[in-house]
């Protein structure tokens, strides 16, 4: 027997959702028995990394916070995967964002309000979307590739960020550490629920993901990127640009993710230190993927790999692993995603081997 | 191999298939076939596209394998288990399509092809020599991009000569030539014939196969419905038996006249896209109301640069290179002139003219969202596309489950009518077609030949962009001949001479002459 790929006539509804859901739940099986052969207690680990936080409700609200930025710029990224436009310095967008938004709030002193906080959240988005733009003009007057482009600016807005908090925007009463000075009480982004961590922000990502699919599903630009990213021939032909769309979907992602930067530094962190850049800029990129580039997939993925933040954060404790062990499972799961993609439009058939001998010879 | 004597040649046949199936999901592509080729016989394979002849042969030359039935080769039952078993057998096989590396030489690539390694001064003198035998001239330094379609072909004939075959397969090898190769293509194929070598001829074009063939083998839905002889039958007769119903003829309405110009392109030039590109130097021509202009020529020599051009897909920068209805349109975008009343269907349905993974109803967006009116504020109106994708169904009677439909779920000459209909219902003022009916099955074709009919009775100007001759000296009312990115000047269809026609699409052009004495 010989295993054989044979292409679907359409493709599989079914694998679409099923594949997301395998690549988690093979993700757990992988990383019970790994942990297993190296001496920990694998059943327990990834009971704790990917069940714990959505079993202890007191978990829930650091579930929301982590999937709410997680949310926001994976729908940035979809948008562009989606148009075959790879943006992979979400990362560095969303710092940009960060500092624009910190930029606004040093600019304004001790004003605050809700007038000032929406300057502070727009100046976020411009901020990144006018990183992501470096990108978009480098691709399409020198037709540099962005995945390089955008990836290398992800270290350059590091390099801001460290000379921003180390030199002119570094707190006078913070001891000489590398950060800025903490938000005035009018400047942060407004709780939902007193006493608790979740702020306006999670709001943003739960309404955004539906506006997007409304969005993606009846608008031109929508229709437009779908057909870049589909058949860019039948694109020219159809009559939409294709230089244009570059612009849009890198503008797009860099705006979500310097939204996302914003509202973490307005909403969680109210200060800049050189720990602000956490990695959800790529953790995004996984997220855009498992939620198969579609808005409303895009929020359940981003909840899936926050509960896997906060369940790592869990499982040091309980298991003694280091907090990085998240971010393999998190590696894994996009591995088997883009693996099971093929499922989608193939299927797998088991066929008799060929005969191997030539009569008449 | 074994070597009969002439006696037993003239009895039992080289090539034996009896019960051939093959089943592919959701199609039966050969419905047990049985059919055989005697020693020296040019057997043609007639048939639709989709009627199982390119599975068929596949299977003879060990592409494939059959589901069921058998193979016998002179005599004694064979399983090919791949195309090198097949070449150690004797059997070799042109392909309609070419593998070939543009930036390799004749000798080059002829050497890739070989499965024994042979040193390249031997290689190089058998070549020459299987080619002075069989008149088929090429040079083995020369680079391959460099060589016409025809050239190309003969570095594919030779390659399967040099294994001295018993059977050669010719998979539709005039599709890509002007008359005057064809004819030469012909004299080798009698030469081998005549020589002992059996041919199995893949076409659908019947007067070669009255020309050339012997026998002919008529293939309907992948079952056999015929074996005659085509020197007694008649082309209409033998088409048929190949689509199995009455042949339409084209209905055109009588004493038809022409209004004004609709279509003028003047010294339009667009540089070349690439290393293996051709440019477009000075077109001109010009068509009217109520007129279908065709545009012959050998695929590559510049019709995709032309479609592109004139679609606005790739800009002329020249306002004045392209008019349509009077207002020039060169420097404007794709989107623009089909405001201004220009459609086009370009040669590749998947992937250009529709997005496969599309449905019917959002590829009616793709090119009718702006003249239909399916685009308010910046949002579909998804509805009407779909009422419009119902509409060109309906009228084009295209075989699809809806307007939900993928368009890769279409056959092609489903999806070509789709296209083509699209287009229409939206009413142009100029269409451009290129390869309208390429890949697609004669009842399709004729419906397609006969809605550019009526398009152009309502007054809309129309350009056919095809390799087929045929199809434009029966359709079209003009004619010009594309060679190397220009183009002749325009001749109508009912003065033309075939042969003259032959030697512009071979590159002879009339001012070249004139240059010459």
């Amino acid at each position: 027997m010989r295993i054989k790929l044979e292409k679907r006539r359409e493709p599989s509804m079914l694998m679409l959702v099923a594949t997301p859901v395998a690549s988690v739940l093979v993700t757990m099986l992988i990383g019970i028995v790994v942990f297993d052969l190296i001496g920990i207690k694998g059943f327990r680990a990834v009971v704790d990394i990917f069940l714990s936080p959505l079993l202890a409700s007191y978990k829930w609200q650091d579930v929301a916070v982590k999937a709410a930025p997680l949310v926001i710029i994976a729908l940035g990224l979809a948008v562009g995967n989606r148009a075959q436009v790879w943006n992979i310095g979400a990362e560095g967008q969303y710092v940009i964002g960060a500092l624009c938004a910190a930029g606004v709030a040093i600019g304004f002193g001790t004003i605050g309000g809700p007038v000032v906080v929406v300057l502070m959240v727009a100046a976020g988005i411009l901020g990144g979307a006018a990183w992501a733009a470096i990108p978009a003009w480098l691709r399409t007057r020198f037709s540099v590739n962005e995945i390089l482009s955008s990836l290398m600016l992800t270290y350059v807005a590091l390099q801001v960020l460290s000379y921003l908090v180390g030199g002119p925007w570094k707190d006078p009463n913070g001891r000489n550490f590398p950060a800025s000075a903490p938000l005035g009480d009018g400047q942060t982004l407004p709780v939902l629920f007193a006493g608790s961590t979740v702020h306006l922000g999670v709001a943003v990502a739960i309404v955004l993901p539906f506006v997007f699919w409304y969005l993606m599903k009846r608008s031109v630009f929508g229709f437009q990127v779908r057909v870049v990213g589909s058949a860019p021939n039948a694109a020219r032909h159809g009559g939409f640009d294709g230089k244009q769309t570059i612009w849009l979907a890198l503008i797009i992602s860099g705006g979500m993710a310097g939204l996302a930067g914003s509202m973490e530094f307005a909403g969680v962190l109210h200060k800049i230190d050189l720990g602000f850049p956490s990695g959800y800029g790529f953790t995004a990129i996984i997220v855009s993927f498992l939620g198969r580039l579609n808005p409303i997939g895009c929020l359940i993925a981003g909840i899936v790999l926050a509960v896997t933040y906060v369940g790592g954060q869990m499982a040091q404790t309980t298991v003694h692993i280091p907090n990085s062990t998240a971010g393999i499972f998190q590696a894994m799961m996009l591995f088997f995603i883009l693996a099971s993609d093929i499922l989608v439009r193939y299927r797998i058939r088991l066929v008799p081997s060929a005969p191997q001998l030539v009569a008449g010879e | 191999m074994t070597s009969l004597s002439p006696m037993e040649e003239s009895l039992s046949p080289r090539l034996e298939l009896s019960g051939i199936t093959k089943r592919f999901p959701g199609v039966l592509a050969n419905d047990h076939v049985s059919f055989s080729v005697l020693p020296g016989e040019i057997h043609a394979l007639l048939g639709e596209n989709g009627a199982g002849k390119s599975t068929l042969v596949k299977m003879i030359y060990g592409i494939m394998q059959p589901d069921s039935g058998e193979i016998r080769w002179n005599g004694e039952r064979i399983i090919v288990v791949n195309p090198k078993a097949a070449r150690k057998l004797g059997i070799g096989m042109v392909f309609q399509h070419f593998s070939l590396f543009e930036a390799m030489t004749v000798l080059e690539n002829i050497a890739l092809g070989m499965d024994a390694k042979i040193p390249a001064r031997d290689l190089e003198a058998r070549i020459v020599a299987v080619m002075s035998q069989y008149g088929l001239m090429l040079e083995p330094h020369r680079i391959v991009s460099t060589l016409s379609v025809g050239e190309r072909q003969r570095i594919e004939i030779v390659r399967a000569l040099l294994l001295n075959p018993n059977l050669l397969i010719m998979d539709e090898p005039t599709s890509v030539l002007t008359p005057q190769e064809v004819e030469q293509l012909f004299v080798v194929l009698r030469q081998l014939a005549k020589e002992g070598c059996s041919i199995l001829y893949i076409s659908h074009k019947l007067h070669e196969i009255k020309a050339l063939c012997d026998t002919a083998t008529i293939l309907r839905g992948g079952k056999l419905v015929d074996t005659c002889d085509p020197s007694v039958e008649t082309s209409r007769s033998m088409a048929e038996k190949m689509i199995g119903g009455n042949l339409k003829d084209i209905q055109r309405g009588a004493g038809r006249t022409f209004g004004e110009q609709k279509l003028v392109v003047k010294a339009l030039n667009v540089p070349k896209d690439g290393p293996f590109g051709t440019a477009l130097k000075g077109i001109g021509f010009s068509v009217k109301a109520g007129e279908i202009f065709g545009i012959a020529g050998v695929a590559g020599n510049g019709q995709n640069a032309l479609l592109l051009a004139l679609s606005g897909e790739v800009s002329a920068h020249d306002h004045h290179a392209i008019t349509v209805g009077g207002a020039e349109v060169g420097h404007m975008s794709a989107k623009a002139r089909r405001m201004m009343g220009m459609a086009t269907v370009p040669e590749e349905r998947n992937g250009h003219a529709a997005v496969p993974d599309f449905s019917l109803s959002d590829n009616a967006i793709l090119t009718g969202r702006d003249r239909l009116g399916m685009v308010r504020g910046g949002m579909i109106d998804a509805a009407a596309a779909w009422t419009y994708a119902g509409e060109v169904i309906e009228a084009f009677a295209v075989k699809a489950t809806g307007p939900g439909a993928f368009a890769e779920s279409l056959s092609g000459g489903n999806l070509q009518k789709y296209i083509m209909g699209r287009e229409i219902m939206q009413k142009p003022d100029v269409l451009v077609v290129s390869q309208p009916t390429w890949g697609v099955d004669a009842g399709a074709a004729a419906a397609i030949h006969q809605a550019l009919v009526d398009l152009a009775a309502q007054g809309s100007a129309i350009v056919v962009i095809s390799q087929d001759l045929d199809e434009l000296l029966s359709l079209c009312d003009t004619l010009a001949v594309i060679n190397e990115g220009r183009l002749s000047p325009s001749m109508k269809v009912a003065d033309a001479r075939i042969e003259e026609i032959g030697l512009l699409m071979g590159g002879i052009h009339g001012e070249g002459a004139a240059h010459a004495h």
